[in-house]
């Protein structure tokens, strides 16, 4: 008998015929267990909770403010403006805010990288990201600075939430769903937190359009 | 990984007057249990939650090869190819020729406790692999070559200074004591080991049956670019992480880093799913799942089961006692703490862990922590029976309880044996309160005095009470 075979026949004969459950009808219902309660206003508690996990969190009316946002945060900190961004971001302005951003997947030299969010997370603060051909995962990884632009629209109050609208959306999962609170971190050496480990060692969300956008 | 349990006591009496371990100990066990107490505090219905999260693992155990057959399913029609492994070597010989088959040279590899289990770094570089641990903690374990300590802290038994001359002797930089600094050096020196690698090894803390998932968390995202650049991707992890859905993995997600750390999520939470698409632009082309037994199913339908609800977050080691006085090594296995007392002797014998189970004072703390209610002082009581009934104990403490059990069955000469027992106590003590020596009881007398008996025994006063 392989692995495989052994293994399950131990399973089961340990735990008998009765207690089974139907397995596939628990999934197709998928309930949710109990949620935390949340302030209403989303995107203040988005903000606050980003902030809390060292993010730094601007709002912009309109995404066509987000080059000047990127370019002044970059700025203040005397980062260089040389960017890559996700291919949809792209079509901005760039130039005119002195940025240059190429639309691609990262590498390891890239030292600010710019991208869009699936979804962002009120209760923890947090950054949905899709992997995909649009949406290169390397982009929010490799670069020291990550910057993510997430419309107000597109902030929910939990995970469960944004499970939600990922299965309206998409169906099943891409390749990689990357949830983000934050640039890296390690507190490996005497317990003592550091910011910047393998990924990013700051993180620049920006907040696009209206609060009353979103439905919540 | 080599057990090394039996040999607890000694390891347990060396790291208890090793200075600089019990220093690390304290800043551990002030910053995870502060932290654990302030982060479950914010959860207003943390009560319920954690109930959610123990039902969850519990539903999931008790139909475990249902929801592994799911996962399978889900995983395979993704593209990803599930491996089944009854034991630590199968394991080994797996990731080997997974290597093989795809042509891999260079390995990084995220934390995974399940591959400590499996010894997988020695046996990949017996291999002719060069494998390369990304985790810091890890990293810096793996230029000393020592264990981890701590499953989630695994070098807290290091000073930054021990990092720093390791550092030198290793990178051949300048020597540097700032946290940071050491920090953005491993970041430079890991840097192209990542760009550079064929296969990422990552564990999985859950794999979802819904959608054939693994998930990982990591707060450096060393677990990010370990699965996200090298073309393949080789995930390690127990048959006893599944959960149902995506839901559930979420309630889970509430609990294990509030436990652990006493953060709200760590830093990266990545769902993974399959293998790259035609046309996505990063992301492993081939994507293995490796479901190991070990021991895991011999669990099932005894005393021990709920010890498979485990979701590795450490708060039971953070809070014990004991393990905050001897530190991890001295538990001699991957699992320190009270789930180690619990895991090691269940995966590596009975008869090679028989300190663990007695290293508890019951005190209950681990249980009362447990995001997911395993109550790990009756599994050890529980190990301890056994270890009688199999006469594993050692025969003076077999004897002595024979003996003990025969004169509790015998009320009348029990009373005349403590009588004499503390009028003997009193002469030895010789007019003190205390008594400084015992014969016969030298390792207990050695740090404390044991008390003089004041007068009579409890029967004697009882009997006068009464009387009265």
């Amino acid at each position: 008998m392989s692995a495989r075979e052994n293994i399950l026949a131990r399973i089961g004969k340990a735990r008998g015929p009765a207690a089974a459950v139907d397995v596939d009808d628990v999934i197709r219902r998928h309930p949710r267990g109990p949620i935390p309660p949340l302030e209403k206003n989303l995107a203040r508690l988005f903000g606050e909770q980003a902030t809390r996990l060292a993010s730094d969190v601007v709002s912009a009316a309109t995404i066509a403010e987000v080059p000047d946002l990127v370019a002044r945060y970059l700025g203040e900190r005397r980062l260089t403006m040389q960017t890559v961004c996700w291919p949809g971001l792209a079509t901005l302005d760039w130039r005119a805010a002195g940025i240059e951003a190429q639309a691609r997947a990262a590498r390891g030299e890239d030292m600010v990288g710019i991208t869009g969010a699936f979804a962002g997370i009120a209760e923890t603060g947090t950054l949905m990201l899709l992997s995909g051909p649009q949406t290169p995962a390397t982009v929010s990884l490799l670069p020291e600075t990550h910057i993510a632009v997430v419309e107000n629209a597109r902030i929910v109050a939990t995970m469960e939430d944004a499970w939600d609208r990922l299965r309206a959306e998409y169906g099943t999962p891409p390749r990689a769903v990357n949830f983000i609170s934050g640039p890296s971190r390690t507190a490996d050496v005497e317990q003592t937190v550091t910011l910047g480990a393998h990924g990013p060692y700051r993180v620049l969300i920006i907040v696009v359009g209206d609060a009353r956008a979103n439905p919540a | 990984m080599q057990v090394t349990a039996m040999h607890f006591k000694r390891k347990a009496a060396e790291n208890l007057s090793n200075e600089k371990l019990q220093r690390a100990l304290e800043k551990l066990q002030t910053k995870f249990v502060n932290g654990r107490a302030a982060a479950i505090a914010e959860l207003p219905n943390f009560d319920q939650i954690r109930n959610a999260a123990a039902d969850v693992r519990e539903r999931v155990i008790n139909n475990l090869d249902r929801y592994l057959l799911r996962f399978e399913q889900e995983a395979t029609a993704r593209g990803a190819v599930v491996h089944w492994a009854e034991t630590a070597d199968d394991v080994n010989r797996i990731v080997a020729d997974i290597a093989v088959l795809h042509g891999v040279q260079r390995i990084v590899k995220s934390k995974s406790m399940v591959s400590e289990e499996c010894g997988l770094n020695d046996y990949l570089e017996s291999q002719g692999l060069n494998v390369l641990e990304t985790d810091l903690g890890e990293y810096i374990l793996q230029l000393a070559h020592e264990p981890p300590s701590h499953i989630v802290a695994p070098v807290v038994h290091k000073t930054k200074e021990d990092i720093a001359d390791l550092f030198v002797d290793k990178h051949h930089r300048p020597r540097t004591t700032q946290i940071a600094e050491l920090c953005r050096e491993a970041r430079e020196v890991l840097r192209p080991g990542f760009l550079a690698a064929d296969m990422g090894i990552s564990g999985g803390n859950f794999i979802i049956a819904e959608t054939g998932s693994v998930l990982i968390i990591t707060n450096e995202g060393n677990g990010r670019l370990s699965t996200t650049l090298p073309r393949v991707h080789v995930a390690v992890t127990g048959i006893e992480k599944v959960v149902p859905t995506l839901e559930d993995v979420t309630t889970l997600l509430r609990l294990l880093p509030r436990s652990a750390t006493g953060q709200s999520i760590t830093n990266y939470v990545s769902v993974l799913t399959g293998v790259k698409g035609r046309d996505d632009a990063d992301g492993a082309e081939h994507f293995h799942i490796i479901l190991l037994d070990n021991g895991r199913s011999r669990l099932l339908g005894t005393e021990l089961q709920p010890m498979l609800r485990c979701i590795r977050c450490g708060a039971c080691m953070n809070h014990c006692p004991v393990y905050q006085n001897i530190g991890g090594h001295a538990y001699g296995w991957v699992y320190p703490g009270p789930m180690g007392s619990v895991l090691t002797p269940s995966f590596v014998g009975l008869e090679n862990a028989l300190d663990l189970p007695n290293a508890s004072t019951f005190c209950g703390q681990c249980a009362v922590v447990c995001p997911v209610k395993i109550p790990l002082p009756d599994l050890m009581r529980h190990l301890r029976n056994r270890q009688v009934e199999r006469h594993l104990r050692p025969w003076q403490e077999r004897a002595a309880l024979r003996v003990w059990s025969w004169m509790a069955q015998h009320p009348a000469l029990y009373a005349l044996s403590t009588r004499v027992a503390a009028r003997l106590l009193r002469l030895f003590a010789g007019g003190k309160k205390r008594l400084s020596h015992l014969p016969g009881a030298s390792g207990w007398t050695e740090e404390r005095d044991m008390p003089a008996p004041a007068g009579r025994t409890f029967r004697d006063l009882y009997r006068v009470g009464r009387r009265a």
